[in-house]
């Protein structure tokens, strides 16, 4: 469904069909291909756990494999955990309540008390958006929790991919989705209408024998290539080998093996309340500032050594 | 925790979900086993007791639909 004027960044329908497969797949070895997802998991359940306060009626919006319905309920902190798959009922792990694109997440207004999301929001065409929809289905002074991947994720691979590309095919298309900067992401928060909006980042390294075990890996996550202008042709076996050379040129440990880097962002917001805390208003106070600043040069010229 | 029954979960869900695109109040028609948008005229599947809601996968209304 797209029936803006916007340009769409990502093929959503394209991702719906990787993600059928990476979950057929994951559901059929035992493998841990989604190790950063559990991390994320984790990430989002430890966050909630230190916020003192209950949360009766909680979304999971993403499903996930069940990683983040599960840190919500060990997190002590939630009542009932509805499971919202996107865009694919994963089967492997039943339980889903719904089956939901995050970009147009179907609740009502103010009918949330907790909307989490684990490294999906990255993919969506309309960020903005989504988190003023997020905003909305969230009662007042309910919690968006999510994280998603930001900053410089997987720079060394894109870098790769654009250096083998101009050198065996004299151009390069872009292989790896654009990731949003921390700051912009908490600027969003705040345009979107969440209180006390705050985004931060963790950088996670992880290191793999060589290239194609760090693309099986994305793979298995269904974070290949979504990009709606990506090469319809797949890129030669000549044009991946010498990606590989690249990366292990420029990106690998002395032992041979190569890093890459994801930023995890971290994002909270909450649908505003009139008990939280905010700035007064302007014209408000009660002291004038040239008193208190009068005050404080008194005080630092009785402070200050006396000549003779 | 999720200790009330699966039917009243279906109830709270059916209370909760809204079109997501136009965010207006769904009709259940549990014959079918559909949830009707007449703002959007899509028909969103419940398959297996759990709703699909995509655009992409709903049923275009049309005239044998009308209320």
């Amino acid at each position: 469904m797209s029936n803006s004027e916007r340009p769409e960044i990502f093929d959503r329908r394209l991702f719906a069909r990787r993600r059928a497969r990476a979950l057929e797949r994951l559901a059929a070895t035992s493998g841990d291909a989604d190790f950063l997802l559990a991390n994320a998991a984790a990430d989002l359940g430890e966050r909630l756990a230190a916020v003192s306060r209950d949360f009766p009626l909680a979304v999971d919006l993403g499903g996930h494999r069940g990683h983040v319905s599960a840190a919500l309920a060990a997190s002590g902190r939630v009542g009932t955990v509805l499971r919202a798959d996107l865009l694919v009922e994963d089967r492997s792990v039943p339980g889903a309540a719904l089956v939901a694109d995050d970009a147009f997440p179907p609740f009502a207004d103010g009918s949330l008390d907790l909307v989490a999301s684990a490294l999906s929001l990255h993919l969506v065409n309309d960020l903005p958006g989504a988190l003023i929809q997020i905003r909305r289905a969230l009662r007042p002074d309910g919690l968006f929790l999510a994280n998603l991947l930001g900053g410089d994720t997987l720079f060394e691979l894109k870098d790769a991919f654009m250096l083998a590309e101009l050198e065996t095919l004299g151009g390069a298309t872009p292989h790896v989705v654009p990731f949003a900067d921390t700051r912009a992401l908490g600027a969003l928060l705040q345009r979107a209408g969440f209180a006390l909006p705050v985004a931060d980042v963790d950088r996670l390294t992880v290191r793999y024998g060589d290239m194609f075990a760090l693309m099986r890996d994305l793979r298995a996550m269904g974070a290949a290539n979504i990009l709606a202008d990506r090469s319809r042709t797949p890129l030669s076996r000549a044009t991946l080998a010498r990606a590989a050379e690249i990366y292990a040129e420029r990106h690998g440990d002395p032992d041979g093996r190569i890093r890459a880097t994801f930023d995890l962002v971290s994002l909270s917001g909450w649908a505003p309340h009139e008990s939280q805390q905010k700035p007064l208003k302007p014209g408000s106070a009660k002291t004038r500032l040239a008193d208190a600043l009068s005050a404080l040069d008194a005080e630092r010229n009785n402070n200050d050594p006396q000549p003779d | 925790m999720a200790s009330e029954p699966a039917h009243a979960l279906d109830r709270k869900l059916l209370e909760l979900l809204v079109c997501p695109l136009t965010k207006t109040t769904l009709e259940y028609d549990a014959a079918k086993q559909e949830l009707i948008s007449r703002a959007a005229k899509l028909a969103y599947p419940i398959r297996d007791g759990i709703p699909i809601m995509l655009p992409d996968e709903a049923r275009p209304l049309d005239d044998s639909d009308a209320a």
